[in-house]
Parts: structure tokens; sequence; C-alpha cells
């Protein structure tokens, strides 16, 4: 199994004929992706490598069946292109719009919680969600992504993510879903929501976390991997040697005061049973290690 | 972009929250004008965009034009947590009754705005929050309903507010929580609002952080371009739109995305070294990019060796090989460099670069090697 997505996942491509979305959305299809809807106002009607494309999500719901969406519509327009998804009953969209201001995306996701409760927002700024072998939503390259589980990884950074993805794919390491949470301030995905997703999927029997500094998010993920799962967890933080007050690329990534440091991230998890490496490749070591221990 | 006080009040006022008098001044001699002008008593306060420069002497108060010459003599060659001060603000003096504090930020954990009120101001109110967390009430907003006037009252009250300025204080509230939604601010403090002997409530300090993602919608942002970063490497990348932030090390970096990036200056501090900064050169890696990323770097003069670290995805390690390759022939570098490419085509990428390894181009499999040596190389060339 895998979590949020798999082989019956059907996805529209909100901004399928843009540079972003066809790009993307034709690797995914490539992928083996069921990309089965596009939509771009004004161009409903036409359809690009086979692809019908709508004038909106309603329509393309109707006609297809989609319960998916990729987002990859310019910051302006993103927002309104999530709600838009899940007024139309989409379950999960995946959004990689970079740069949203903060104010927009807390409203967006105090909205989603309040009207569209069921629907799961993963992003923005997201590199994508792959359950390898069955569906690839996202900017996420599928090559590197080897099948079969049991690895689940959830991450808030894109690069790091590949490079966790390619040492356990490299060791023959497989994984059940890679879920990128994005690395802004207000992502519509917790590491909380994705641990709890895959303590309670059978097939995923250890996940990798990957945080970075900014926010608390890592220390709720240390009291849930405490309080609430079994399956055993390896994290890497990056930022250690960040400065603080000095955004580290991603919006979220940034030491505020006291708050935010690499440090309290890494003493919060492994005062919760994690196993915490101090680089990347060390962290799929310690995984590979934990998933022979295992079988 | 965080704003000087100066340029805060000023944004604070766009919202109707009154604040002091007061001219910005770069010289003593413009500094006693500006006195002379608003008439004494007057303060006389360092313009940096850190904490703590009361502690550090920045802040003082002039009772004559020789007092005032000799506060800005010494206030303007002070270096406040590496931030030399380069403009003084010098506003009237206000006599104070109360002092408070004022906050708007974005509570990540929780997904919504925060408001931090307390009468405790004028003190760090971090130390406040450690110390007596009870002094500082608190409020969570959610952006679809957002802050009534009764809540702000509410507020103040909770804090502890005497009930004389409480309407007035609630006024600020408003206004201030506007200031931060409209403003697209991460971060607006009044640290401290102060009521005068006189019954008047001002803003005597400011501290607003503006949302960079946001500025493509406030054009008005245009006249804070003071508050820019002072290194002129991270002004020069920026207009290049890189993400760079300037370092003390000596191991230049270039990676592509915001985590690996971060990562490779872990492991670089690891492997013994320190890195000259933070560099995501973003999803392309292409020549340009490329090409742009090693000037930067090859501009800083503590840099001894440079670190590329990249993984390809989406992006193919051979096509960033031929654009390190084709950088490397606009460029001339004044340090070795250490490449490490993995992911998509690492292969056709290791034999691209190859035929052109040298002492100055060196390739490592892994990045725990290439940080290693990448330090190794800067002490070297350090000697």
């Amino acid at each position: 199994m895998s979590i949020f997505a798999d082989e019956t996942t059907l996805v529209v491509v909100q901004g399928l004929t843009g540079s972003q979305g066809s790009f993307h959305g034709l690797r995914n299809l490539a992928y083996g992706t069921k990309v089965v809807a596009g939509v771009t106002p004004g161009k409903g009607g036409g359809s690009l490598e086979g692809i019908p494309i709508f004038d909106s999500v309603a329509e393309a719901v109707a006609a297809t069946g989609a319960n998916a969406s990729f987002v990859a519509v310019p910051r302006l327009g993103a927002p309104g292109a999530v709600l838009e998804a899940a007024a139309a009953g989409i379950a999960l969209v995946v959004c990689i719009t970079e740069h949203i201001p903060a104010k927009d995306e807390a409203l967006l996701y105090n909205r989603l919680r309040r009207e569209y409760p069921g629907c799961r927002l993963i992003g923005p700024n997201s590199p994508g969600l792959i359950s390898p072998g069955k569906c690839n939503i996202g900017i996420t390259a599928g090559e590197i992504a080897l099948p079969g589980g049991p690895v689940g990884i959830v991450s808030r950074s894109g690069t790091l993510t590949y490079q966790a993805l390619h040492e356990l794919s490299q060791q023959g390491v497989g994984q059940t879903t890679c879920v990128g949470i994005g690395g802004d301030r207000v992502p519509g995905t917790s590491f909380t929501d994705v641990l709890a997703a895959f303590e309670d999927d059978p097939e995923t029997a250890a996940v990798m976390l990957i945080g970075e500094i900014g926010g608390s998010d890592e220390e709720l993920a240390a009291r849930f991997i405490a309080e609430s799962m079994t399956k055993p967890v390896v994290a890497y933080i990056a930022g250690v040697t960040a400065p603080p007050g000095r955004t580290m690329g991603h919006a979220g990534a940034i030491v505020s005061g006291h708050a935010g440091t690499a440090q309290a991230k890494i003493a919060a998890l492994e005062a919760c049973g994690a196993r915490v490496a101090r680089n990347p490749s060390e962290a799929g070591e310690l995984m590979v290690r934990v998933v022979r221990g295992l079988a | 972009m965080d704003l000087y006080e100066y340029q805060g009040k000023s944004y604070l006022a766009r919202f109707g929250i009154p604040v002091g008098r007061g001219t910005i001044a770069e010289s003593v001699e413009a500094a006693v004008a500006a006195a002379d002008e608003l008439g004494y008593p007057v303060a006389l306060k360092a313009q940096v965009t850190t904490g703590g420069r009361g502690k550090a002497g920045g802040v003082r108060v002039a009772a004559d034009p020789a007092e005032a010459a000799s506060h800005a003599e010494a206030i303007l060659g002070l270096v406040i947590k590496g931030h030399s001060v380069k403009r003084l603000w010098v506003e009237t003096a206000a006599e104070i009754a109360h002092e408070y504090y004022l906050g708007f930020t974005l509570d990540r954990a929780a997904k919504l705005h925060l408001a931090m009120v307390s009468a405790r101001g004028g003190v760090d109110i971090e130390d406040v929050a450690e110390k007596d967390p009870g002094a500082i009430a608190r409020l969570e907003i959610n952006p679809l309903d957002g802050l009534p006037a009764s809540d702000a009252q509410t507020l103040a009250s909770a804090a502890g507010i005497g009930a004389e300025a409480c309407e007035g204080v609630a006024d600020v509230i408003l206004r201030l929580y506007r200031c931060y939604i409209e403003g697209d601010a991460d971060l607006v403090e009044i640290n401290p609002l102060i009521v005068t002997t006189s019954g008047e409530v001002r803003a005597l300090d400011a501290k607003v952080t503006l949302d960079d993602e946001a500025a493509f919608r406030h054009p008005e942002w245009s006249e804070f371009a003071e508050a820019e970063p002072d290194d002129p490497r991270e002004r020069a990348a920026r207009a290049k739109g890189l993400s760079y932030v300037s370092l003390d090390g000596s191991v230049g970096i270039i990676a592509n995305g915001a985590g690996l990036a971060m990562s490779t200056l872990d492991v670089v501090s690891q492997a013994g070294g320190a890195a000259a900064n933070f560099l995501d050169i973003g999803g392309a890696a292409n020549a340009e990019a490329m090409t742009d990323a090693l000037e930067v770097i090859n501009s800083d003069a503590k840099v001894r060796a440079i670190l590329v670290n990249v993984f390809g995805g989406i992006v193919r390690c051979d096509d960033v090989a031929r654009g390190i390759l084709e950088a490397l022939g606009r460029v001339q570098l004044a340090s070795p460099i250490v490449v490490r490419l993995d992911g998509t085509h690492a292969a056709a990428a290791h034999a691209l670069l190859e035929p052109h390894l040298s002492e100055r181009l060196v390739m490592e499999p892994t990045m725990l090697a290439a940080a290693r040596r990448a330090v190794d190389l800067a002490a070297g060339a350090g000697r």
C-alpha cells in the first residue's frame, strides 16, 4: 500500500497548458500516473498529448472522475486554484507553486480547514508526492524512486528528499510513498499528518523524516512519535550551522529568537526515540540498517 | 526584509499609528541641526536592524547642542552585533508615564495569527516570555474572522493596561493588526508603546519585518531600499536572482535546493571547516546560473576553496557538468573547485569532467568526501 495516492488515483493538472504544468504533468503521465484531465480556463474542449482540457475543475471531475489535483499555477492564481479543486470535491491537492505570501497561505489553510475539511492540501511549494510504481504528482524525478516499500519518506525540502530517495534506492531499499510537504511557513499538511498516515499504512515499516530549521513542526512530530508511533523513525535536520535571523532559501527556514534551531529539533527527536543522522548519507545508512533489522 | 526603526515608524504611520516627530541624520552636523530644529531634549537613536542597541549605548538623550554633538559622534562610531551604525534617528524626547508592548506575528504551529500585548513594555519581550509568561496577554486570530474591536479591548485589559489608557491602546492594536495583515508584515512590534505624562499614546520604537514574498504587490516598499543588505555580494546575488547569504568561513558553497545547500554547510562544518556562504542555485543549475554563482563567490576574498554540490533529479548532471565547464571558461577562479554531482546522468557527468580534472578542478563521489576535500584545500591554500 501507500499513503494519499496510489494506482487508482485519477489526477487533474490545473495549469496543464502552462510551462510548469505541461513539463511536469506530462512527466507524471509518462511515469504511469493516471493523468486524466487538465484545467485551463478558456481552453476547455482542447487537449494536450491526448489529455482532455476543461475550463473548470468541476467539469473535469464530472467528465473524468478525477479525485486528485496537481496545482501548477502561478502564485497569484494558486490559492484560488486550490480552493476551486476543494469546492469540486477533490480530496487531494498537491501544490508546487513557490513564493506565495504568508498571509495568503494562512488564509488558504484556514479556509480549507473550515469549508472543505475533507480536502488534503500538500504544499504550497511542495516538490510533490510519489508512491513509486503507482503515482507521481509533482516534480520528483520518478526514476530515483524504488517501488515496493517498506520506507515512507516525509520532507520539507526538495533536493534533500531526492538525495534520500536515491540513497535508499541504490541500496535496494524501496519506498511506499515520499511526501514533500514544502518549505513554506504555512504548509497544508504537516509532518504529524504524514507520520500518522504512515503509522496506519500496513506496508510502511519505517519512516524517514527530513526537517530543517524554522518553526516547530519537527518538535510536534517528535511528540507524535513518542505518543503514537510504533514504527521506527530515522530523522535528519538541515541547518545546524545556520545563523539566526537569516532566511536560508526556504521562506520557512529561519531561526528567530530562541525558536526553530536545528539543535532544539534534534534534541526533541532524539528524546522521543528517533534515530537522528548528522548528514543525508548517514540517514540513508541508518535507514538501511533499520530495514535490514526488521527483515 | 527587516526595516530600520525610522522606516518601521513611517510604515506604522501609514496605518494611522501615532509616532514621534523626527529626522534621519548621517553625520554629527546633521544630527545637531535636526536636534536644533526639533527642540531639546531629543533622543538620538542608532539605526540598525538588530536588537540590543540600548545596552550597546546606541540610544542617548541630549539636553543641548553640545550634548547632541558628543552623543551623535559616539553613536555613529558604534558597531552593534556586527552592524556598523551609519544613520541616527533624532526624535523629540518623550515624557513617559507608561510603557507597553504590542506585537503581531504568525503562530506557525497553530497556523493562526498571534497577538501579544503586555503592560511590561520597554524590555526584552523574550525575557518576559521566559520568566513571567503570565505578563503577556495572547490571542490567536483566525484570518477568516479578523480581529474585532471588542477583542482588542479585551486584550488590552487582559494585559493589565490601566482603564484610562485602554481605549487608546486598543485603537493602536486594531491599527497594528491592519498594518500586519494589509501591510504584509511577518512581524510588527511596538516596544515600547508609550503613554506620555500628558496622556498621548505613541510608538516609541518600531520593529517591522516585511514578507519578501509579498513585495510584488507593494510598490511603496521601494522607499525602503536602504534596508537592503549591506553586504555587496548579497546585493549582487539578489540582483541575479540567487538565494545567497554571506557567512564567515572560507569554503564557498554552491548547491541546488535550499535544503541541500543548508545540509552542505553542515557537512563542511562536520569536516572541520566553515562555509563562506549559503547559495541555492535553484532548479536549473545551467551555465548562466553557474556563471552568476561562481562570479559572486569568486568576489569573496575569504573564499579559499569552492564546493559545488548538485543532486540531479529533474536537472541532469551531464547538463550541470557542461554548465560548470562553460562557466569555468568565463570566470577566472581564484580558488580551487571541488565538484560533487550525483543523481540523474551522474556517470555521463563524471565522464565529461574527467579530462578537465586538475589541482584546480577536483571531483568527489559523495557529499562528505567532497566537503572533506574542500576543507583540506581551503586550509592548504591559506598557508
